[in-house]
């Protein structure tokens, strides 16, 4: 039977979907990072070999969102941390909530030059 | 002897009431059909009905009832928010359709009425609702004392003590909460908001004395571990219950036992 619309949740379902997505997406990061990784151990001429497809730009862009994601699941989880053990928590989870997104959204602009800085000199020239 | 006057407009002097002053608005109501004996697909159809936008989403369904569809099947008793009959999903949010006002929702689109999501549809609007209430046993909803004699007066309580546990003692047992849950979609083992809400209301209790045992039923795998404050409970709340809140609560005591 086919499920019938979509749940309106607010803010917190939303923050709940956007927590579990990026911690998918690290879970899948950290997969591919242990096997690059132990690629050295099989043979140095091959981890190099991965590695430096690894600066490329689209490697780079593809590293700004490990760090968005990575940043959110963070922030996001300090404010579940606090929603469970603050006694205001509950009551304060939406504000707790935009000022992981602020903080969030600066650390992100922060990030921009030492990320992808590389990238743009690549592509456009220094 | 005054006598109430139904023709005011006419007395103080004003013009006519028109046709055309008529707080009747045309709205179209999408309800989620399904009839087992028909068919194991559920449908959306539509009834378009003229009602006063200050009525409420029940009071819609009851036109579409009695006066368009007779097999339109839903639930409601009290029709006034206490007895928690007419939980529904309607416009993708879990609310009672007794304390849904038709002007709060839009009427220009389609209002999308549906059943609660979560447990098993019986027919239209309703679901069944046993395990539901079977995860509300399970938390022994009702006064344990230790004393084995039958008291000679009253158990006393400090007003403070009361107000304690005062918010979860507003629950009707609706089921907005606990079938607004993803948790609870994904996995109808776990207690859910609603059974948590009432054992918080016992375990708090100054006067209960069975508090350890309720913890110990949630503290089970289906219990409040599974919560992820998503807050979809404290939003669906008709009686304005911080569910989440109360669920921290009793996380909090499973932790520290002090309560």
């Amino acid at each position: 039977m086919p499920a019938g619309t979509l749940y309106r949740g607010r803010e917190g379902m939303w923050s709940w979907v956007a927590h579990r997505v990026t911690g998918v997406l690290i879970f899948f990061f950290l997969f591919v990072h242990v096997l690059d990784t132990a690629l050295v151990r099989v043979s140095p001429e091959a981890y190099d070999t991965v590695v430096a497809t690894y600066k490329t730009p689209i490697v780079a862009l593809l590293e700004y969102g490990l760090v968005a994601a990575i940043l959110f699941h963070a922030l996001n989880g300090l404010r579940v941390i606090a929603v469970d053990f603050w006694l205001q928590g509950a009551r304060y989870q939406k504000q707790m909530l935009w000022t992981v997104v602020a903080v969030w959204v600066v650390l992100m602009i922060g990030a921009l030059y030492p990320v992808l800085g590389h990238a743009v000199r690549e592509l456009f020239g220094s | 002897m005054a006598t109430p006057v139904m023709d005011k407009a006419d007395a103080t002097g004003s013009p006519e009431p028109g046709f055309g002053d008529s707080p009747y608005i045309t709205a179209t109501f999408r309800i989620r059909r399904f009839n087992p004996e028909v068919s194991a697909e559920a449908t959306w159809e539509d009834f378009q009905i003229e009602i006063d936008p200050k009525e409420r989403v029940l009071d819609a369904l009851h036109k579409i009832k009695w006066e368009l569809d007779g097999t339109l099947t839903f639930r409601r008793s009290c029709a006034h928010g206490i007895c928690g009959s007419d939980a529904m999903r309607i416009n993708g949010k879990n609310r009672l359709a007794c304390k849904t006002l038709i002007k709060d929702l839009n009427p220009e689109k389609p209002i999308t009425v549906e059943a609660i999501k979560g447990l098993t549809v019986l027919k239209d609007l309703i679901v069944d609702m046993e395990p539901f209430f079977q995860a509300y046993r399970d938390v022994m909803p009702f006064l344990i004392t230790k004393e084995t004699n039958e008291p000679t007066r009253e158990r006393l309580q400090s007003a403070e003590d009361r107000e304690r546990f005062d918010d979860t003692t507003k629950c009707i047992l609706c089921a907005a909460c606990t079938s607004s849950c993803p948790v609870f979609w994904n996995d109808g083992q776990y207690f859910g908001p609603a059974a948590i809400v009432n054992a918080h209301r016992f375990i708090f209790d100054s006067r209960d004395e069975a508090g350890e045992q309720r913890l110990e039923v949630l503290n089970d795998r289906d219990g409040v571990w599974r919560c992820r404050t998503t807050f979809n409970c404290t939003d669906a709340c008709p009686r304005g219950i911080e569910v989440t809140k109360a669920i921290a609560e009793v996380k909090r005591a499973l932790i520290t036992r002090r309560f």
